[in-house]
């Protein structure tokens, strides 16, 4: 069951209205731009043991994303198509306010809205990646631990995913003797887009790109969008007891745009040199 | 997502021979369960689903509630009968997701500070689904939250657009959500003219998304009609609101 609960992140009134003030000034407390995102860091095959990986910083969000391969069954409905399984944990290293435990619905939220980026904008072509039509297919797992939060865990976690999937080496499987063998030999994925998440909260009335935790703790609402490389949006989340007006969010869809390019541009960049 | 047949034919009928801007049957009927402070049992098209709310009520465990307003509990659950495969009755992740978003589609139109340390708790329970299962158990919560006598700011009323053989239609069905292009639920406060819900799954650009957006809303409004009437159907006997 869903229960509305308090952050537990705590900041103070005099923060609060401290932060409402620079804001309505055009200035966050961190001192960027409402539209200024956070730098961002990237090393790829960080994690020799997988087929690709990704250690992102996105501010002092930290996220390691590994990509794994194995062969199994298709999922149903999907029969020509490779599986791919994106998973997210928030680990207990990350944060204090962290427990071990089963996935809390925060962070079941965050791996479904990761995924459903990732796949909606079809980044890996999964017809490409099946051995024997609607029994044998690739499966792609994209694991990712959140191992420092300090807000936005969404876009960070996307764009583990992203470059951790971009800088993979998959092994190449062949069917001898009705079994499957892995020929030791690797290919690069089939890439097609590059998907770009940008995540905007609401805090009063204004409209604020790639949150930190202590604004977190105060947004009223929170709206993250994934484009891809031709500029089209492929999913979108609302999050939080907050509203949008109809403006806000072509407003933000824009900025998604925008913002998204200039995200995109930076991350193939450091992909790039990192391969 | 693979487009292997045709959605929507020549006189541009789709697969349930809808056009493009019709919504499907939708009927609300309000007072259902009769335990349930409030409750709503929303037919919409070949979904059918229970909204139930109880509350305000005390919450169990204490610390869970909180000093200054009511908290809000929401489940959204499929029954395992009520989709082509046996669903389990285990909730899912995709439920857990749901639920959360259903709750904080809600949660805006609340007036949650009159009922501090208080729980209010809404089950939306599937019995049979036939996609937009997520916008139509909105649109029977928020029908039961009124029901129930729940200080509500408006009503929230929902619907989804999407992209059907490049063409904007309002009201995705589960043939065009598996095979079509885009799906966008959005959840509307009418009044207020306030978005409280807004997913998107599919590739749409600048100006087919400002459409979907703009469709969504027409259809939330349609919507609101209907809940609105079943409203004043159980409280003033007539669809009009007016005491005869």
């Amino acid at each position: 069951m869903s229960i509305s609960k308090k952050s537990p992140i705590i900041v103070e009134n005099l923060r609060k209205k401290q932060m409402r003030e620079s804001v309505s000034a055009g200035k966050r407390l961190d001192e960027r731009g409402l539209d200024e995102t956070r730098p961002i860091e990237i090393e790829v095959n960080v994690i020799k043991k997988a087929s690709g990986s990704a250690w992102v910083k996105l501010g002092k969000t930290e996220v390691v994303a590994g990509v794994k391969v194995e062969t199994g069954e298709p999922f149903e409905g999907l029969e020509n198509s490779g599986a791919l399984i994106i998973t997210a944990e928030v680990l207990p290293i990350a944060s204090p306010h962290i427990e071990p435990g089963p996935p809390d619905e925060e962070t079941i939220e965050l791996a479904r809205v990761v995924d459903r980026g990732v796949r909606e904008s079809e980044m890996l072509d999964l017809s490409k990646l099946v051995l024997v039509p609607g029994k044998i297919v690739y499966t792609i797992f994209v694991d990712c631990s959140i191992i420092n939060v300090d807000g936005n865990l969404f876009d960070a976690t996307s764009y583990a995913v992203v470059a951790a999937l971009s800088s993979c080496k998959l092994p190449v499987f062949e069917i001898k003797d009705d079994k499957v063998v892995d020929t030791g030999r690797t290919q690069e994925p089939p890439i097609t887009t590059t998907p770009i998440s940008v995540t905007t909260v609401k805090i009063g009335d204004y409209l604020l790109l790639d949150p930190n935790i202590e604004e977190e703790a105060c947004m009223d609402a929170r709206l993250t969008i994934t484009t891809n490389s031709k500029g089209s949006i492929v999913a979108m989340q609302k999050g939080l007891k907050g509203y949008f007006t109809v403006d806000e969010v072509k407003n933000i869809a824009g900025k998604a745009r925008t913002t998204g390019e200039d995200i995109r541009a930076k991350l193939q960049e450091l992909i790039k040199l990192g391969k | 997502m693979v487009q292997n047949r045709s959605l929507i034919d020549e006189k541009g009928k789709r697969t349930d021979g809808r056009i493009i801007d019709e919504l499907r049957d939708v009927k609300i009927e309000v007072g259902v369960i009769n335990n349930a402070d409030g409750s709503a049992l929303i037919e919409f098209g070949k979904n059918k689903i229970i909204a139930a709310v109880y509350g305000p009520r005390e919450v169990h465990p204490k610390h869970m509630a909180l000093s200054d307003r009511s908290v809000v509990r929401c489940r959204y659950h499929m029954s395992p009968f009520s989709t082509d495969t046996r669903k389990s009755p285990a909730p899912s992740r995709r439920e857990t997701e749901i639920s959360k978003v259903i709750r904080e589609a809600l949660e805006p139109a609340l007036i949650l500070e009159d009922y501090p340390r208080a729980a209010i708790d809404i089950f939306i329970e599937v019995l049979q689904a036939d996609g937009g299962s997520r916008c139509a158990g909105i649109s029977a919560a928020a029908v039961a939250l009124a029901d129930a006598g729940i200080n509500m700011r408006d009503m929230v009323s929902a619907c989804a657009a999407g992209k059907v053989d490049d063409k904007i239609v309002i009201d995705i069905n589960d043939t065009e959500d598996k095979e079509g292009g885009a799906d966008m639920p959005v959840a509307y406060m009418p009044n207020l003219q306030k978005i409280t819900l807004l997913q998107l799954d599919g590739e749409l650009n600048s100006d087919e998304f400002n459409r979907c957006l703009e469709e969504a809303i027409r259809g939330c409004l349609k919507v609101h009609e209907i809940q609105r009437s079943s409203l004043m159907e159980k409280y003033f006997g007539n669809e009009k609101g007016v005491k005869e």
